[in-house]
């Protein structure tokens, strides 16, 4: 039998997507909401390694949705990074509270 | 091997204590630097939960594409907007209470469902060369995949360069 039982990882991977569900509500800044998304997408990708060691070893299709994931997440921190130097420039400020003007 | 098990259980508590001391230094720390700084301290965290669960490759993944690349590029946003650099007033919004509470209660619930089913659970091993499945698997079943992760990245790369540039003005061209 493995030596840590699979819901020690589930439960670890349900508190790094807690911690990351707070940090992306609780923010004012838009970069710290994204380092928040980054913890949560850690806590999927946890999970994803952790079923396909104990539920389907033979194959490598959770390593592989792990990667994808991985990859999307390079793309999603790349194009909000740029989202939010540009809006930074603009409006000197990444306080997403501020960022109203399509409400107006 | 009597000591193998102990040993192991001891190397994940470590990874544990780096990868949710590290989260929680994320969305508590006040300088948006430090939660930088302590996001890299939970990626490790993570990186080595992969190398106990036997997928090496994606450990050194994680450690290239996270902490080299996506660390670094909130870094250099961090520190391009100086007054971010600074421990501002409060970085927390006026709905931090209720965040705990949404969280706290997501926390509880998934516990809750976690403990409540039975895992099918195998104690097979891995396919012995991960690396060379996970390559022929790319190349071979998952190259649709592959491909369409392969234009995500570019058009994100494009429009990320779009969006952060310099606009020239109009009457300049």
């Amino acid at each position: 039998m493995l030596p840590i039982p699979l819901s020690w990882w589930l439960t670890v991977s349900a508190a790094l997507f807690s911690i990351g569900v707070f940090g992306a509500l609780s923010r004012r800044n838009a970069i710290g909401i994204l380092m928040g998304i980054e913890l949560v997408l850690n806590a999927v990708n946890v999970n994803l390694v952790a079923f396909w060691r104990y539920v389907i070893p033979a194959n490598v299709e959770g390593q592989i949705f792990a990667l994808i994931v991985i990859s999307v997440a390079a793309a999603e921190a790349a194009v909000g990074l740029a989202i939010v130097i540009a809006v930074y420039r603009r409006r000197h400020s990444a306080a997403v509270e501020e960022l109203d003007i399509l409400k107006h | 091997m009597p000591f193998e098990i102990p040993f192991v259980q001891i190397v994940w508590w470590a990874m544990t204590a780096c990868a949710i001391g590290g989260a929680i230094g994320v969305v508590s720390s006040n300088n948006l630097f430090h939660s930088a700084l302590f996001l890299v301290l939970s990626l490790f965290g993570v990186a080595g939960y992969y190398v106990l669960l036997s997928a090496g490759f994606l450990a050194v993944v994680q450690l290239m594409v996270y902490i080299g690349a996506i660390v670094i590029l909130v870094l250099f946003a961090i520190m391009f907007s100086r007054r971010m650099m600074k421990p501002t007033e409060d970085e927390m919004n006026r709905q931090w209470l209720v965040s705990v509470i949404v969280a706290a209660a997501l926390f509880s619930w998934l516990i809750v469902v976690v403990n409540s089913v039975s895992w099918p659970v195998t104690s097979a091993a891995p396919t012995a060369d991960t690396v060379l499945q996970l390559g022929l698997a790319f190349l071979g079943s998952y190259l649709i995949p592959f491909l369409v992760v392969g234009v995500l990245l570019s058009a994100a790369l494009i429009g990320a360069i779009f969006l952060a540039r310099e606009k020239v003005e109009a009457e300049e061209i």
